[in-house]
């Protein structure tokens, strides 16, 4: 029974993570309806940009997160100006390879970073290797940090999209963006916003990720496995893809203890196989009509 | 500029449209046949990977270019075939029958694929691909009675009652017949009305539906020939290499031939034939380069990586239409000059067809 909790607990804070990226992948989804097959990557570069901060330029722990985080939302909406502008529009096919393209180049330019690029490192942070022992759990810190971390995320996104004017603009474009430019919307800055946004949270994702996995440059093919967890969710649906996360890495969690060896791997795509035979649009997904 | 003369309707339908079309073709087929004879071993050895590839190419093609579907895990086809091929292989059947039977599989396997096609599109078909991809992947590793898991499995030389083909040469051979047997079925199958259906699908969906073509059997179809394609090819990859491990079908085989049509330009049969010379051609480029390059440069290990991204990227954002594309644009530059305009071939700016709309 113990053992059910500890692997449930893990398997949360594994679907936290694939959450995150999952939640960068619908922010885009929802602005621009591409798919952004290098939110992976993005994860991995976000980690390496706390290393650089922590260890390379000094910075104690919370400049360096702020720092690597604006960094990357900085890096997400130079981006989307300059690759992903010139080809909206375009079958959603070339925008899928254009993003493949991008994660490849990414990952080649920190693969070639002499010395850092082919090593795996350890992200100093404060609450490195710290066990908590609660009735019979061990708990890792780690885990219970990543666990935390994305709920205050989850809050501010709620509070960014419910309140402010920005959310409620992003929002706006995302339904109908005819309509968001007739209300004086910009909704090109807006789509530059979204892709900053996703960027940030994917940087977030890399900097929870990196105590558990350490950091090294095949950290992105982590990403591959957000798939499943945004269309278990639902492509359209912010909450949808924080709960897909969490579904699938729950359910990676317990096929890897409870069922014999090779399941684990393969587990979050026999979900999303069968979620798509099942409920095509996902857990939270909507399904839109037009006549005519 | 080249005007054709059209005396007869069977012109209309022909696959080679006038001599010099007839012409270029029969010299390269003439050139590759003399290729054992001018070309060094190793080089033919490339060019047998280019034909290879680019059957698995046209099968992807049709499935991707000319039927619109896109396919995230084509290389689990490619696996299919090739373990098929070698387990037929080892037992002993001869190179027809094995060959066959890994094509037909693999069809099948296409085919159980192709079902979800009908109720999902767009990218949720992708992902389906890609889930698809990786649980044949992990099948493939752990069947470990069958295929041999992780550590892989020896395959014997191809053999036809009793004549085993051994030699790089012989190899060649049988590799040029299939492909030039694989191009003339497709190009036969984009004439006819089967093609013609693809393409309408590929274009609008509703109005291939109106037109009276049946989405589920056009769609299953298309899946079921391009897997056959690429098990064809799967087969041919085993015995070239003579020992296949689960690893080489994986996501990164996938996106490799997904690259590979995508710059040879997706919906022509000429893309899949540039897209895979140039999958080839491109490490040993990148090979040739590196001396020319600082050492911190040349010798780092994500150089090639960088550099496919890069090319990908650029194709994407300039040529969409890839290398065969931008041939089109000097043929036309060269028969219509000095009359040839810059907007001769230019994108319309269109707005994406949503898919949240359908």
């Amino acid at each position: 029974m113990i053992q059910f909790f500890q692997m449930t607990l893990s398997g949360i804070s594994q679907g936290c993570i694939y959450g995150l990226i999952a939640l960068g992948f619908v922010l885009i989804y929802k602005a621009t309806e591409t798919v952004s097959f290098a939110q992976g990557d993005l994860m991995m570069m976000g980690a390496f940009g706390g290393l650089a901060a922590m260890t390379w330029l000094g910075f104690p722990y919370w400049l360096a997160i702020l720092s690597t985080v604006a960094a990357m939302g900085l890096f997400g909406m130079l981006l989307e100006r300059l690759v992903i502008r010139p080809i909206l529009g375009q079958p959603a096919f070339s925008v899928v390879m254009l993003t493949i393209g991008i994660g490849y180049v990414v990952r080649g330019l920190i693969t070639m970073l002499p010395n850092i690029g082919t090593e795996t490192h350890v992200l100093p942070v404060p609450y490195k290797d710290e066990i908590w022992k609660m009735a019979g759990l061990v708990i890792n810190v780690e885990q219970v940090s990543v666990i935390g971390a994305t709920a205050i995320l989850c809050l501010l996104l709620f509070a960014l999209f419910r309140y402010s004017k920005l959310g409620v603009a992003m929002q706006a474009a995302s339904q109908n963006q005819l309509a968001a430019y007739y209300m004086g919307i910009p909704v090109r800055r807006l789509n530059g916003i979204a892709w900053g946004l996703a960027a940030a949270v994917a940087a977030i994702a890399g900097l929870l990720l990196a105590p558990i996995t350490f950091v090294h440059a095949n950290m992105g093919l982590i990403g591959l496995k957000a798939f499943p967890a945004a269309v278990v969710g639902g492509f359209g649906s912010l909450p949808g893809a924080i709960v897909g996360g969490l579904a699938i890495g729950i359910i990676e969690s317990l096929s890897g203890f409870y069922l014999p060896d090779g399941f684990k791997d393969i587990a979050a795509y026999v979900v999303v196989l069968l979620m798509l035979v099942v409920k095509p649009n996902g857990l939270f997904g909507e399904q839109l009509r037009k006549k005519v | 500029m080249r005007f054709i003369f059209k005396t007869d309707y069977d012109q209309d339908i022909r696959l080679a449209k006038h001599e010099g079309a007839r012409f270029w073709y029969s010299a390269l087929v003439i050139a590759l046949l003399l290729a054992p004879w001018v070309l060094p071993e190793y080089w033919l050895a490339q060019l047998t990977f280019v034909l290879i590839y680019s059957i698995a190419g046209l099968g992807l093609m049709l499935l991707a270019g000319f039927t619109g579907l896109f396919s995230l895990g084509h290389a689990a086809f490619l696996g299919v075939g090739a373990y098929t091929e070698a387990v037929l292989t080892n037992a002993g059947i001869p190179f027809p029958i094995a060959i066959v039977g890994a094509a037909g599989l693999s069809a099948a396997v296409g085919w159980v694929v192709g079902l979800p096609a009908l109720r999902v599109r767009g990218i949720y078909l992708g992902m389906a691909t890609l889930a698809f991809g990786f649980i044949v992947e992990e099948g493939l590793a752990r069947w470990e009675s069958v295929t041999g898991g992780n550590s892989g499995l020896q395959v014997k030389p191809p053999s036809v009652s009793g004549w085993a083909l051994s030699t790089a040469t012989e190899f060649y051979a049988l590799c040029l017949l299939i492909t030039i047997l694989a191009t003339l079925g497709i190009l036969n199958l984009l004439r006819s009305p089967t093609g013609r259906a693809f393409v309408a699908i590929r274009d609008s969906e509703v109005s291939a539906q109106s037109m009276g073509i049946h989405l589920a059997h056009y769609k299953t179809l298309s899946f079921a020939l391009s897997a056959a394609l690429a098990g064809i090819a799967g087969a041919l990859y085993a015995h070239k290499l003579q020992f296949i491990s689960p690893d080489q079908f994986s996501i990164l085989q996938s996106i490799d031939l997904l690259l590979m049509i995508v710059i040879g330009g997706l919906g022509s049969v000429h893309g899949a034939f540039l897209g895979a010379t140039f999958l080839i051609a491109m490490p040993q480029a990148i090979a040739i380069l590196k001396d020319y390059l600082p050492a911190s440069i040349g010798q780092a290990p994500g150089l090639q990586s960088v550099i496919y991204g890069a090319v990908l990227v650029s194709f994407v954002l300039f040529e969409p239409m890839g290398l065969h594309g931008r041939w089109l644009k000097v043929r036309t530059y060269l028969q219509s000059f000095p009359f040839y305009r810059k907007g001769m071939f230019k994108r319309q700016k269109s707005f994406q067809k949503s898919d949240r709309l359908r």
